[in-house]
Formats: structure tokens, sequence, C-alpha cells
């Protein structure tokens, strides 16, 4: 009985340890990776190549999830509103919505598991075929040439797609809102042109997605580059990125909200 | 940043021109032997008391090896015994709990990143896989050392990697994708990016596990061939023993974290320790014995019966 109280305890303590020894590992696994960013001055085909990869490939996804959420934003807007005669905010609440939340948030799930997924298969795939060792062996950094440009692309791409998928989905709240609802043109885009501002809506925005990049591309790179070379390392590798992406983005959320709206 | 300037870049073209008529298109017989500088040293690679270890596992205990500047030298074992390891070892990928390895008397576990990339630019390695790069075609996998490393122009590069490519005779190969080749052209292939910087050494991680006979042969041929032609250092991982025999000048058997015997394949042939002539001789049983260690079988099945 003491025994086995014992060894979940000595388990308990050894998953801690290894936690804290990765994300010690992952800590200067970033280090490293933004200082090869600075090769990236030299050989900018590379970063645009890699933005094309995770920015633009992604860009189907985000515009068609863009397009129905701020479709049923719409909808479930004019449907709480109107009983109150409110229905003219409807444009006000889809746009703030998007911008403050959804936008920045939504995009970042749709990021890591599309864009994030891939990164880390297709590093880990390397890694498993010793492609990552046979460019050290080449005296070539895979950091410098591998990491860092998907890296930085998805740094560079979070924002872009954020701000895509947030005006697409005031188009579609626009199309529900006035074409099929029928309410005035004119008040669903004045109205938001009143009460959303620059500074504390849009800025915050992106900086919330800025974030979001940032975190959810290293941890999708890191997995790639970490993970056991087998077939099950390197699905337990995607699986984690997907995972640890998604509840980094929702808890780091909440902390930015926190601080960037408190009055 | 390059680490070739152009004017080194424009003498590994001269080389690789002179070598390869020298060798491939001229008389068979002629070669080029690189001149000895003055107090270099016969030995290229020198191991000394190497201890590496994973997790709890001793993969090398106290092994210590000599590998000369010019020749085939086979290093051989069974499974697991850690062959792949040594050559990460010697290219400074993984690092030793203790002991030393020296290439070209640098010591590879003590040189900065730079020094360690420069060293490595004189190494060739082929790995098993090939390890080509899959969203690039045969040609700019065999230019991409030329690319990172060189500032030559288009032409120039085009006319090295055409010549990498004759020597392996895959030139006509030269546009297709890594996912199209059988896995003995990828060979070839990597072993004509592996040659692409004229390198001193280059390291052969099991060539020829896995490949029929055709291409076992052709892979033995360009081995022998490329090292006598080239006049360099070839460092042989393999477990097949005839294949690697009739090409080594000499080979080292390990196990156990050790080397066990060294010397020329003859010597290995006729050698009278019993576990050299149960491994070269591939003998079933002997002190690698048939059965793994367990308890005696009538134990086992009288505890199964219960």
């Amino acid at each position: 009985m003491i025994n086995a109280l014992l060894n979940k305890i000595q388990h308990l303590g050894a998953a801690t340890i290894c936690s804290f020894r990765r994300l010690g590992r992952a800590s200067i696994f970033l280090l490293e990776v933004m200082l090869s960013c600075v090769s990236m001055l030299t050989r900018p085909a590379l970063l645009v190549k890699q933005l094309y990869s995770v920015g633009v490939q992604t860009l189907i996804i985000i515009v068609v999830a863009g397009l129905f959420v701020g479709m049923v934003m719409a909808l479930q807007s004019y449907y709480a509103l109107v009983d109150f005669g409110a229905e003219d905010s409807v444009g006000v609440m889809v746009a703030l919505s998007l911008l403050r939340e959804l936008g920045p948030v939504v995009t970042a799930l749709l990021f890591a598991g599309r864009a994030g997924s891939a990164l880390t298969a297709e590093i880990g795939l390397m890694k498993a075929t010793e492609q990552l060792s046979g460019m050290e062996m080449m005296a070539v950094n895979p950091m410098q040439r591998i990491v860092a440009p998907r890296f930085l692309a998805g740094f560079i791409a979070m924002p872009l797609l954020a701000t895509i998928f947030s005006a697409v989905g005031i188009i579609g709240a626009y199309l529900v809102a006035v074409q099929m609802l029928g309410l005035d043109s004119g008040s669903f885009w004045s109205q938001p042109q009143n009460k959303v501002d620059l500074y504390l809506d849009l800025y915050n925005g992106i900086i919330k997605s800025l974030v979001f990049g940032f975190v959810a591309t290293w941890i999708a790179v890191f997995e790639g580059y970490d993970c056991i070379p087998t077939s099950e390392g390197l699905g337990q590798a995607t699986t984690r990125t997907v995972v640890h992406s998604s509840l980094a983005i929702l808890f780091l959320d909440f902390i930015l909200t926190a601080l960037m709206f408190a009055k | 940043m390059p680490f070739v300037k152009p004017v080194m870049a424009g003498h590994i073209f001269n080389l690789t021109i002179r070598r390869y008529f020298a060798c491939y298109n001229l008389e068979k017989t002629t070669t080029f032997p690189i001149k000895k500088a003055a107090g270099l040293s016969d030995i290229l690679v020198k191991i000394r008391d190497l201890h590496f270890s994973r997790g709890d596992r001793k993969i090398f205990d106290g092994l210590s090896m000599d590998i000369p500047r010019q020749g085939i030298t086979a290093i051989m074992g069974p499974s697991g015994t850690g062959k792949t390891t040594l050559l990460k070892l010697i290219g400074g990928q993984l690092t030793p709990d203790s002991g030393t390895v020296e290439v070209d008397g640098l010591n590879v576990h003590r040189l900065p990143t730079r020094k360690l990339f420069e060293l490595r630019q004189r190494m060739g390695m082929l790995f098993q896989s090939g390890a080509l790069l899959t969203d690039l075609s045969v040609f700019e996998n065999v230019a991409y050392p030329l690319r990172e490393h060189t500032k030559l122009n288009e032409a120039m590069i085009r006319h090295l990697v055409l010549l990498k490519l004759n020597a392996v005779g895959l030139r006509g190969a030269a546009q297709m994708m890594p996912s199209e080749m059988s896995g003995g052209m990828a060979r070839r292939v990597a072993l004509a990016r592996a040659i692409a910087l004229d390198p001193m050494m280059i390291m052969y991680d099991e060539p020829f596990t896995g490949q029929d006979p055709i291409s076992m042969g052709v892979l033995v041929s360009l081995i022998s061939e490329l090292n006598s032609a080239l006049n360099i250092c070839s460092i042989v991982v393999s477990h097949d023993v005839p294949e690697t025999l009739s090409i080594a000048d000499q080979a080292h058997i390990i196990s156990a974290g050790k080397v066990i015997e060294s010397g020329t394949p003859e010597s290995l042939k006729n050698s009278t320790s019993q576990w050299t002539h149960q491994f070269v001789h591939g003998d079933p049983d002997g002190p690698v014995p048939f059965h793994y260690p367990a308890a005696p079988i009538m134990e086992d099945l009288y505890q199964t019966g219960k």
C-alpha cells in the first residue's frame, strides 16, 4: 500500500521533471531559432517560399471559416437584439466580436490545426529520414535553413490571416444582415465606424494574433524538431502540436484580454 | 555566410575536373595522388578511450582506433554495436561522455561550431537512407552543398553536378525527384552529393543494406573506384562481411563497446579468435549464442503448464 503510494509520487515527480526539462529544451530551442532568424536577411527566398506554404495555403480555410463565422454571428446577434429593437447594432456587435476575439482566436486555432500540424509533420519526417542529419553533415545549419524560415513565416502570416478572417467575417455578416434579413445598410456600416477604436480594438486584435502566431509556430517547429523519429513518435508530436497550441492560445487569450481591456 | 571563398571554389572546380578526367574519362590507370603535405600524419582519424552511453546502455567502453588518411577502412560488428553512432561521433553530431576523436589533427568535440562546420565541409557522409532532400530534384540535391558553400556561377555548378552524377552513372536522372528513384539509385545520388565538395574523407553508413545483387555490386565497385580515384579516406560501416572485406584495405571489428580485432581482410578471415571467426563466417552458434539468455526450457514449459 505504502509502496504503491510512493511509486505514484515517484512517477508524478518524474513526469514533472520531464515536463520542466522539455520546457527548458523548448526555451533554448526558441533562442537558437530567433538567433537563426537573422540569416533570413541574406536568404529572403526561403522565407517567401514558407510564407506561401504556411500563409497562402492556409488562406482557403481561413476565408471559408471567416465567412461562415460572420454569417452565424449576424444571425445570432439579430435574434438576440431584435426583441429589444436594437437590431441595427448587429454590424457593430459582429465587428467588435471579430476584431477583439474571434478573429485572432479562431484564426490561431485553425492555423494550429492546418499549418502547425503540417510544420510538425514536415520537420519530423525530415528528422526521421535523416535529412536534418544530412544537412548538418553538409555543414549546413538546419536551424537556419529549415526551422527559422518556417518560424518567421508563421509569425508574419498569423496577423495577416486574422485580419483577412475578420474582414471576410464582416462581409459574411453584411450578406446575412443586410441582404437576407433586410437591415439598413447605412446603419450596418456606420455604427462600427463610430464604435470600433483603432487602438483598443484593431491594434489589440493584431497584437493578440502576433502572440498567438509566435506561440503556435514555436510549438509546431519544436515538436517537429524534438520528436522521436518513428511513425508513432511523429503521430504523437503532431497531436501534441494541435493540443498544446490550442490550449496555449485559449489561455493566452484570457491573459491578454484581461491585460488589454481592464478598466 | 559561405565558408569557402571564391578562390577556394575555383580550386574545387579545378580539382574535380582534374580528378574526373583522370579517373573516369581518360586512362583508368592514371591517377593524380594528392601529395601529403610536410608534417601531415598518416592517420586521419584518431579515436582514444571513447566512452559513450545512451541512457543506462553503454555503447562504447574505452574504444580506441586509428583510421589512415588513404584507403578503405571497414568498421564491422553485429547490429546494435554502435557502428552508426561511431560515425556520428566522428562527424561531431554526437558528443562522447569521455575520450577524444581527432580528425585531421582537430579534436572534433572541442571545436567551436564554425570550425566544426568548416571541418564537415571536408567530410562526406553517405547515410543509410540516402538522406536526400525530398523537395529538391536529383540535380539540386547534388548542387546543394555547392550552392551553400561556394560562390560558383550557375554554369560552373551545372558542370560540376553533371560530372559528379556521371561518376555515379546517374547523369541521365538529373531531373528526377528522389521519390521516383529506387533505394540503390538514391544512395548513388547521395554519394554524388557527398563528393560534391571533394572531401578528404567519406563515411558510408551501411551502404549495402537492403540492396539487390546488381545495386550492391554497383555500390561496391563505386566505393572502391571512387576511393582509388580520389585518393581519400573511406570509412565503411557495415555488417555485410563479404562485400565489405572485398574492397577494404583494413578492418576493425567492434563488439561490446570495444575493438575486438583489427587487421587486413585476410588476417581477419584467418583469425584464430572464435568470436571473429563466427562473425566473419556467419556461424549461427558460437561465442555469440543462438539462444537469447533464458531459463532452461523445461523450467519455462513446466511453469506455463501450471
